[in-house]
This record gives structure tokens, C-alpha cells and sequence, in this order.
């Protein structure tokens, strides 16, 4: 039986807003600004974003390679999808608390958490000390997160599936991997599909990070390039413009995919 | 049609479709695989290889542990400044939510724009900023902030537009038709309903800042990514060891502390 | 064997609360046996204690003259193929069409991969056909379940069960949620079923004359306990009020949901 939430006690949520306010603010007093002049470099970011959102241009690429780069990318982000959801959809299962025993759920559950408390960057970059810096470490790096993202998230969706539909299959003396199939997968089959794209996304994003910060090449090597080697903010721009496009075309289908498997829910 | 043939079209056209959704998935990915030069082979040995080699090399040593009051600082300015970040974003998000929103509908076009903007925060990898941002605060903690500011902003408030549409629109509706004007319809209808969600979007944002802090750090030579990076190129992996465990700590002891908050914030 | 059920001295508590006490119940074959009583006074557990869906805390159950509640999960699958069931919610994949949650019904008979893979023979196919059409729904084999109405999700869970070929159908307040018109042509089908292939049929029911109407034999639960059990002539107002504890008159209006 759950514990109902705790009633809360009146001073609770103002001095959590007060201890972060406080903090906040301390944290720009006490910091260290190592004698950057703040005023000016704000006037010259925003000049910076200007000629980088409106005059992009690249130099040391071309259309077609950019091109190249964002495919590259997305090659990375679709492989560690794959490699985390396969697995994911299993561990899914056994991490279901209607499928499976409870301490499993919460062994996978914590499991999984630890696994994602490590961030994907490091991930990849202790990959990278055997098999160097490259796509190898860059998808098995990245896939850590990838499952536990996509673990926790479909066996959310297997939870979701109605109990009477299960009851009524083994009532009838159907096996369990049968129950699974016929029953389990079909009914959260649409959240499944969402929550995967969604990740997808995330994941494209990501090896953007990963070919800037570890090695894994793509449109991300072009723009930590572009920003940190030629300090060519046009390029940047139009670097930021392509990775915009299809980040955003991205989140779209996501969000619309993930809509329409909500409605089919109700 | 009838009959039997019936019964069997209805199997024959999943078997197909499903057929060739598993052909194209498995096409996808081996044209991915080859597009990022990624060997399968490779990448499945790498796997266990990777885990012994961390199981032996990667764990701390007496000089790691020599190094903790140095990473201990350097966590603590990641995290103050993933919490300035968080807060500042929180506060601006709020306002921009509240004049973006279709419920509350101050102005039509600010809907669009508000909703273009948060799209560009968000979609514009959190890397790319860092690199932008770098060109004009350097190797400052302005960087790393702003970068992790511009991405929250973009995050919650599209997470904030669609709470305040999900949660507020019925008492909104309420006061409308009791002709109330539009400042205390925010005041006493939509702020009362949306804060709870608000306080625990808020709470996700500052867990995915954190982990994105090290990511940031790491680009930029600021906080604990930067002490990572330095350990991790010396080829002192023990203390790049200790450094990540320094990090999971924190982001476990953020998870629970979350966890607990939401209990008697929702 | 005389009866095709027997249920010796049933019991069943959740956490010290009891649900069922002492019931003991025999049914023949062929029978038509309606439970009555008020929400929350056992029935559903009764009915989930007979193929064990429902772990009872003591007595038992024999089905077949098998000792059900003894059973290792092979058998206990194996005799549950023998017992169809159909629910108040119906309780089918929304998603998948009628066709495919009628032959969800042959799970119970196949192997774990046969199962797993969802094979199912033509005969089993063309036996699904003849049901769809023995209740009417052959224009919607193709439909999605969730587009279906409450009187045409309850038939495709009869057919559900109807494919298992069983000996025993439980039914589990089959009527609640549907209009009396919708109600009416279900209990029609089931005693049609009872009738025709002589399928012993326990059914739930919160409404009296509906029972009244259909039973061979009403048996009357309260508390737990079985109050009454005997034809549905001599069942009168006063041991109806005896059963439900209120005034008969209340329980004898249609079927209002739970």
C-alpha cells in the first residue's frame, strides 16, 4: 500500500525557494569572474549571436559535408537507440511491477539509476581509454544512458496496460510469454514506439556532445572545430543553424508521435 | 470478405507488416553501422573488455585520494552554478510561460515567439552554447552558467507552457466568466494550480543540469569536468576515478533529496 | 462424477479481513447457477477462488474431481483451459481487432512458442469464424475493440471463451456496465449456450429478476456467507431483503453499475 504523500509543513516551501535564491545569488557575488570584463563580454556575445544567427556562412566545409556530418550524427544517435532499446524492452518487462516480482523492479530500477548517474560523457571517454576515440566509444558510451532511459520508460508503458486484459488471458490458461506477446506488447505498443523516438532525439543531441567533446567525428567535431580552432562565428552559426533544423524536426515528430499515443490511451 | 479468409487476412497483414518493419529497423541499422565506421564486432567486445579494465585500473588510489579536497571544491562550484543556472531559469521561464501561454493569451504573437525562442534554447545542443559563450566569458563560470541557463530556459519554459494549458485552463475558464480581468485571473488561478508541477520540473531540470555540468565544464576548462578532462589526458586514471565517483555521489544524494522534496511539495 | 464442481468449506481473508467464510457449493453440469448478493459481499472472490486467480486461505476446490487448489502450474493452466471467463469490463486488448482477441482464447492450449509467436491453426481459425457469426459480430472481424459498443465487446469476450471449448463458463457481473437492451441479449446468448451445448454457466449478478429469470438455481451470498441456495421460485422478497440487508424492492430495479 503506498504512504500518502506527507502534508506539507507551511515553512517547507519558502525556504527552499529562499535557500535557492540565496545560493543564486551568492554564487554570482563570490564566484570567480578572473578579471573578464562581464559588461563588455555581454555586449560582445550579443553581437556574437547576431552575425551568428544571421549571417551564417561556412568556410572550411562545404554544404555537402555538413551534410555528411549531420547524417554521421544521426547514424550515431540511431545505433545507440537501437542498441539500448533492444535490451531495454526485456529489462523493461522483468522491471514492470505488474509483470514481474517487486524486488526485481527495484533492482533494476536502482540499477539503472546508477548506470545514469555517471554522465554519458564520461561514459564514453572510459570506453574511449581501450577502444580510442572514435564511433566505437562514442555508441557504447552513449548507450548506457540510452538504456536506462528507455528501461525505465517502457516499463512505465507496461504498466500502464490494463490488469483485466492480463487476468483475462491467464484465466483462460495462457502462458505467461504468451500473455506477453498477445497482451502486454500489443497494448503498450504505441507508447513504446513514442517514448523510443523520443530518445532518438535526445540521443542526436547528444552525439552532437559527443563528436564536440569526445572524438565520435560528425556535425558536433564541425562546430567545437569552427568555435574552439578557427573562432569563425559565422561558421558557428550556420553549424548551430543545421543542428536547429533537424534537432527541432526531431522534437516535433516526437512530440506528435507521443500525443498520439497519450489519446489512443484515454 | 468472409469467412475464414477473413480471419487469415487480418494475421497475414500483421505478419507483413511487422516483417517489413523489422527489415527496415535491421537496414537502418546496419547502414548506420557503416555510415559511423562502427564495427559490430568491435563495439560487443569492447564491452567486456572495457569493464575489466575498469574493474582494475579505474578505481582510486592513496595520490587519487590526495586530490579530493581539489575535486571536492571543484564539485561544489559545478553544483552552486548549476543551481544559479536552474533558479535564474525557473524565475524567467515562469514569466515567459505565464505571457506565452495560450490560456492565459496576453497577446497572440507572444505566444509564437515565446514558443520560437524556447525552441531555439533547446534544440541549440547545450555543447553549442558552451562554445559560443566561450568565445566571450572564456574560462570563466559565466560560460558554463549561461550555457546551462539558455538550455534550461529553452526546456521549462515549453515544460511550463504546457502545464499551465494542462492544469490551469479550468480555472482560468472559471474566472473568465466571472469577468475578471487578466492579472488577477494569473494571480489567483493559474499560479495557485501550476506550482506544484512547476517545483518538480524545476527539481528534473537541476538533475539533468548537473550531469550536463560536467559535459560543459569539460568543453570549457571550468568546474569538475574540467578537473576530469585534466586527470583523464595525464593519463591519471585513478584520480579520474575518484572524480567520477565524487559525481555520482552528488547526483544519487540530488536524486534522493528530489525525490524526498516532491513528496511534500506535490 | 456427480457434480462438475464441488467447493468444500471455502475461506478466503485479505489481511485478516475476510471475504469468503465456509462456503460450500456443489454444481452439476449443465447447470445455470446465478450468485446474488450486494457489491463487495464475496461474489467476485468466490468466482476467482474456482480457477484460482484468487488463492483461497482454506477448503477446497474440485473441478472435474480434480483438487484445483493442488495443482502445479502445468495442470492449472491445463484445467483453465477448461474454464472460460468473461468480465464486467470485458477485459480485451482494445488495440487488436475481434478476430485476433477471439482467438486469444486457444492461448491456453499451446506450447510456449506457439503461444509466444501467436500461431493458430485453421481450424481454430474457421471455429473462431462460426462464433463471430453464431453472436452476430461477423461485420466487425476487422474492428478494433475499442471501437466497439459494451453489448459487442461482452460477445467477442463470450466467443473468447467459447473457443476454449469449455466445460465451465464464470462470469463476472457480465451485464453491470451495459443498457438493459444490450444486457438482455447477452443473458440470452448464455442461456442459449447453457442450452444448446450444455455448458454449466456461474454467473454474477447484482440484479435479482434478471437472475430470477435466467437461473436454474440462485445462490445467495452476504458477508462472505451463502444465505441461500436453492431455485429461484421459492426466492422471496423477504430473503432477498435478508441477502442485500435493505428494502427487496430497491434491488429489483435494472442494472445500475457498481
Amino acid at each position: 500500500m503506498r504512504t500518502p504523500s506527507l502534508p506539507p509543513k507551511p515553512w517547507t516551501k519558502p525556504s527552499v525557494a529562499l535557500t535557492l535564491g540565496v545560493v543564486t545569488v551568492a554564487g554570482f557575488l563570490l564566484l570567480d569572474t578572473k578579471g573578464v570584463d562581464v559588461a563588455g563580454a555581454f555586449v560582445k556575445t550579443g553581437k556574437d549571436l547576431v552575425t551568428l544567427f544571421l549571417q551564417p556562412a561556412a568556410v572550411h566545409f562545404t554544404v555537402w559535408e555538413a551534410v555528411q556530418g549531420i547524417v554521421l550524427t544521426l547514424a550515431l544517435g540511431l545505433l545507440t537507440t537501437v542498441f539500448g532499446a533492444v535490451p531495454a524492452l526485456f529489462g523493461g518487462l522483468l522491471a514492470a511491477r505488474n509483470l514481474g516480482p517487486g524486488w526485481l523492479s527495484a533492482l533494476l530500477k536502482g540499477f539503472v539509476s546508477l548506470i545514469r548517474a555517471v554522465p554519458t560523457v564520461l561514459w564514453v571517454l572510459i570506453f574511449a581509454i581501450g577502444a580510442g576515440l572514435g564511433s566505437v566509444a562514442a555508441v557504447v558510451g552513449m548507450t548506457f544512458h540510452s538504456f536506462g532511459y528507455l528501461l525505465k520508460a517502457y516499463s512505465e508503458a507496461f504498466e500502464e496496460v490494463d490488469h483485466g486484459t492480463i487476468e483475462a488471458l491467464r484465466a483462460s490458461g495462457a502462458s505467461w510469454p504468451a500473455v506477453i506477446t498477445q497482451a502486454v506488447i500489443p497494448g503498450a505498443w504505441p507508447g513504446l514506439l513514442s517514448w523510443t523516438f523520443l530518445r532518438f532525439e535526445i540521443n542526436f543531441t547528444t552525439a552532437v556532445a559527443m563528436g564536440a567533446a569526445a572524438g565520435a567525428g560528425g556535425i558536433g567535431f564541425d562546430l567545437f572545430m569552427a568555435a574552439g580552432y578557427y573562432f569563425n562565428l559565422r561558421e558557428v552559426g550556420a553549424i548551430a543553424w543545421g543542428i536547429l533544423i533537424v534537432a527541432a524536426g526531431l522534437e516535433y515528430g516526437a512530440t506528435r508521435l507521443h500525443q498520439a499515443s497519450r489519446a489512443g490511451h484515454k | 470478405m468472409t469467412g475464414v479468409g477473413a480471419v487469415h487476412k487480418i494475421y497475414r497483414q500483421r505478419q507483413l507488416w511487422g516483417g517489413v518493419g523489422l527489415v527496415l529497423v535491421v537496414i537502418v541499422t546496419v547502414g548506420s553501422a557503416l555510415i559511423a565506421q562502427f564495427d559490430l564486432v568491435e563495439g560487443f567486445a569492447a564491452f567486456p573488455k572495457a569493464l575489466v579494465w575498469m574493474g582494475t585500473n579505474f578505481v582510486p588510489d592513496a595520490r587519487a585520494w590526495a586530490n579530493l579536497p581539489k575535486i571536492l571544491l571543484r564539485l561544489g562550484e559545478t553544483v552552486v552554478v548549476s543551481v544559479m543556472a536552474t533558479t535564474a531559469a525557473a524565475a524567467v521561464s515562469f514569466v515567459l510561460a505565464i505571457l506565452g501561454s495560450r490560456t492565459t493569451r496576453f497577446h497572440p504573437g507572444a505566444t509564437v515567439v515565446i514558443r520560437a525562442l524556447a525552441s531555439l534554447g533547446r534544440n541549440i545542443p547545450v555543447v553549442a552554447w558552451a562554445m559560443i559563450f566561450l568565445l566571450a566569458f572564456g574560462q570563466t563560470f559565466l560560460t558554463g552558467f549561461l550555457a546551462l541557463f539558455i538550455e534550461s530556459l529553452g526546456f521549462l519554459t515549453r515544460s511550463y507552457l504546457e502545464t499551465i494549458d494542462e492544469t490551469a485552463s479550468g480555472p482560468v475558464e472559471a474566472l473568465r466568466a466571472a469577468g475578471t480581468p487578466w492579472a488577477p485571473v494569473v494571480v489567483h488561478a493559474v499560479v495557485p494550480s501550476v506550482l506544484p508541477s512547476l517545483a518538480s520540473w524545476m527539481l528534473f531540470m537541476l538533475e539533468t543540469n548537473i550531469r550536463s555540468a560536467t559535459l560543459v565544464g569539460l568543453l570549457t576548462g571550468t568546474g569538475i569536468g574540467f578537473l576530469f578532462d585534466l586527470y583523464y589526458k595525464s593519463l591519471n586514471y585513478p584520480s579520474a576515478a575518484l572524480t567520477t565517483l565524487a559525481i555520482v555521489v552528488v547526483v544519487l544524494a540530488l536524486e534522493a533529496a528530489s525525490t524526498l522534496l516532491r513528496k511534500v511539495i506535490l | 462424477m456427480s457434480h462438475l464442481l464441488e467447493i468444500h468449506n471455502l475461506s478466503k481473508d485479505y489481511r485478516g479481513v475476510p471475504a469468503l467464510i465456509d462456503v460450500s457449493l456443489n454444481v452439476k453440469k449443465g447447470e445455470f447457477v446465478a450468485v446474488i448478493g450486494r457489491s463487495g459481499a464475496g461474489k467476485s472472490t468466490l468466482l476467482r477462488c474456482i480457477n484460482r486467480m484468487v488463492e483461497p486461505s482454506s477448503g477446497r476446490v474440485e473441478f472435474e474431481g480434480h483438487d484445483v487448489l493442488a495443482l502445479g502450474r502445468r495442470a492449472l493452466r491445463s484445467v483453465r483451459t477448461r474454464v472460460g471467463m468473461i468480465f464486467q469490463h470485458y477485459n480485451l486488448v482494445p488495440r487488436l481487432t475481434v478476430a485476433e482477441n477471439v482467438l486469444h482464447g486457444r492461448l491456453g492450449f499451446k506450447s510456449s512458442w506457439a503461444g509466444l509467436l501467436g500461431l493458430y491453426s485453421i481450424s481454430e481459425k474457421r471455429r473462431a469464424w462460426d462464433l463471430l457469426v453464431q453472436l452476430g459480430l461477423e461485420a466487425q472481424v476487422h474492428q478494433r475493440c475499442d471501437l466497439l459498443s459494451g453489448g459487442q465487446k461482452q460477445r467477442v469476450g463470450i466467443a473468447r471463451a467459447l473457443i476454449q471449448d469449455p466445460r465451465l463458463i464464470l462470469c463476472d457481473e457480465p451485464i453491470a456496465s451495459l443498457d438493459p437492451g444490450s444486457a438482455k441479449v447477452i443473458m440470452d446468448h448464455l442461456r442459449r449456450i447453457a442450452d444448446e451445448s450444455g455448458i454449466t454457466i456461474v454467473i454474477n449478478l447484482h440484479q435479482v429478476d434478471v437472475a430470477a429469470q435466467y437461473a436454474d438455481r440462485i445462490v445467495g451470498i452476504r458477508a462472505g456467507r451463502v444465505e441461500y441456495d436453492g431455485s429461484p421460485k421459492k426466492l422471496n422478497k423477504k430473503t432477498v431483503s435478508h441477502i442485500y440487508g435493505t428494502d427487496s424492492q430497491d434491488m429489483l430495479v435494472g442494472g445500475l453499475e457498481e
